[in-house]
């Protein structure tokens, strides 16, 4: 490269670098606002606002969806798989919504720490399969736990006899 | 010599580029509609349903490649920045603000199809989470590009104020790639990457990388129309278009004869 089009070749690649900081510093300093949604620990940690209205993102709970009788108003828990957060919602449910399905849903803490929401949107993952393979995995992953739960029995069971062996002693 | 290199950049490039892109073009759509037909047929027709959008989740065959191709032409069109900067080249300088209508439409096709996807879906038409919000700003960068070079009458100085403001723009495709993983975002992650096993049953998979090749294709195409209606508009006093239009007309006499 001739020494003119160094020169340029610098100036082009400052300016990148300059831009690229700018943003750095810019992305750093909103970080928190872009955020869509907060994480049932988040909430319970009181990272969360409490005068106004936020985001609350989770899986619903297996079994815990409660449909109060003759209203609209959906009674579940939301998890990140450590700590569960009650949310209340009353309206129609987008057709994603399900127990286990990831769910993002926007509204603010009552006094008694239920997240009473006023929209509900579902979340869906990066995972894409037709239902027969949706099936196998889910049977698969069923036969695991069984297994892992039979074993973990069959551990008990001889942690029990040896004991009793130990107290026969 | 110097300025007879600079000549031979201001106008002996077009003069090359211009039929050799007249007789690429037929060749491009031809691949563009070899990648098409089998990828929208076995997107829509033979790819299972998915298992928790059903039949919903096809519009991805659109709205995927679409959202690839809008950061796929930006990258591009940077590349192309850094030549007109550097080395002066004109068709660099031609070749960018040929792309930014096709990336502003690809983008712009990304974001309704996102919409038509996320309303069934999500329940909204529109969230302001990272991955959408970054996907509009690349959308106005696109505008802001074509704006900008119209604005200025002088095209020396319009090329080189495009690419400078084509390479501050090019910080936001990361933010946007990143995105779903740097935030809490209700878009989903990435289902397709270079280094990971595609989280899509390989049934899904091939239609969406036939639709991503045939978008590339679709890009080129209108890339290279665009890039010669482009120059013969700028050099209609130049002697190469003058040139084009002797010899289109002698072909025509002889043809008549």
């Amino acid at each position: 490269m001739s020494p003119v089009r160094k020169k340029r070749f610098y100036m082009v690649l400052l300016l990148v670098v300059g831009i690229s900081i700018a943003t750095f510093l810019i992305v750093q300093a909103f970080s928190q606002n872009m955020m869509f949604f907060f994480s049932t620990s988040e909430v319970k940690q009181g990272k969360a606002p409490k005068d106004r209205e936020f985001r609350l993102g989770g899986l619903v709970v297996e079994g815990s969806v409660k449909r109060i009788p003759k209203t609209l108003t959906v009674q579940f828990e939301l998890t990140d798989s450590i700590t569960p957060v009650s949310v209340e919602y009353t309206g129609i449910l987008p057709d994603l919504f399900r127990e286990g399905q990831g769910i993002i849903a926007k509204g603010q803490l009552n006094a008694s720490g239920v997240f009473v929401a006023s929209e509900v949107l579902a979340k869906h993952d990066e995972n894409y399969m037709p239902p027969e393979v949706a099936d196998s995995l889910a049977k698969a992953a069923k036969i695991n736990a069984e297994n892992a739960k039979n074993a973990e029995k069959a551990g008990s069971t001889e942690a029990i006899s040896e004991s009793i062996k130990e107290k026969s002693e | 010599m110097n300025i007879l290199i600079k000549w031979y950049y201001r106008l002996g490039a077009p003069l090359w580029f211009y039929p050799l892109a007249g007789k690429l073009i037929p060749w491009v759509a031809a691949l563009f509609l070899l990648f098409l037909i089998p990828g929208l047929y076995m997107g829509l027709v033979t790819a299972p349903a998915d298992y928790q959008q059903g039949e919903s989740f096809r519009i991805m065959y659109v709205h995927v490649p679409a959202a690839w191709m809008s950061m796929f032409v930006y990258l591009a069109m940077a590349i192309a920045a850094v030549v007109a900067l550097v080395w002066r080249v004109r068709m660099a300088e031609i070749m960018i603000i040929s792309a930014v209508p096709i990336g502003a439409s690809f983008a712009l096709i990304a974001l309704l199809t996102g919409a038509f996807w996320g309303k069934p879906m999500w329940g909204a038409w529109w969230v302001w989470d990272a991955r959408l919000t970054s996907e509009l700003i690349l959308l106005f960068i696109y505008l802001g590009i074509l704006a900008l070079y119209n604005a200025i009458e002088d095209k020396t100085t319009a090329g080189k104020a495009m690419s400078i403001l084509t390479l501050v723009g090019v910080v936001n495709l990361p933010i946007i790639h990143y995105s779903v993983v740097w935030w809490n975002t209700l878009h989903q992650a990435a289902t397709v990457s270079v280094f990971d096993k595609p989280s899509i049953h390989i049934d899904m998979l091939i239609p969406l990388l036939l639709m991503a090749t045939a978008f590339k294709f679709l890009f080129l195409l209108i890339l290279l129309l665009k890039m010669r209606a482009n120059l013969i508009e700028q050099d209609v006093h130049s002697g190469w278009v003058k040139k084009i239009i002797l010899d289109k007309q002698a072909e025509m006499e002889k043809e008549h004869d």
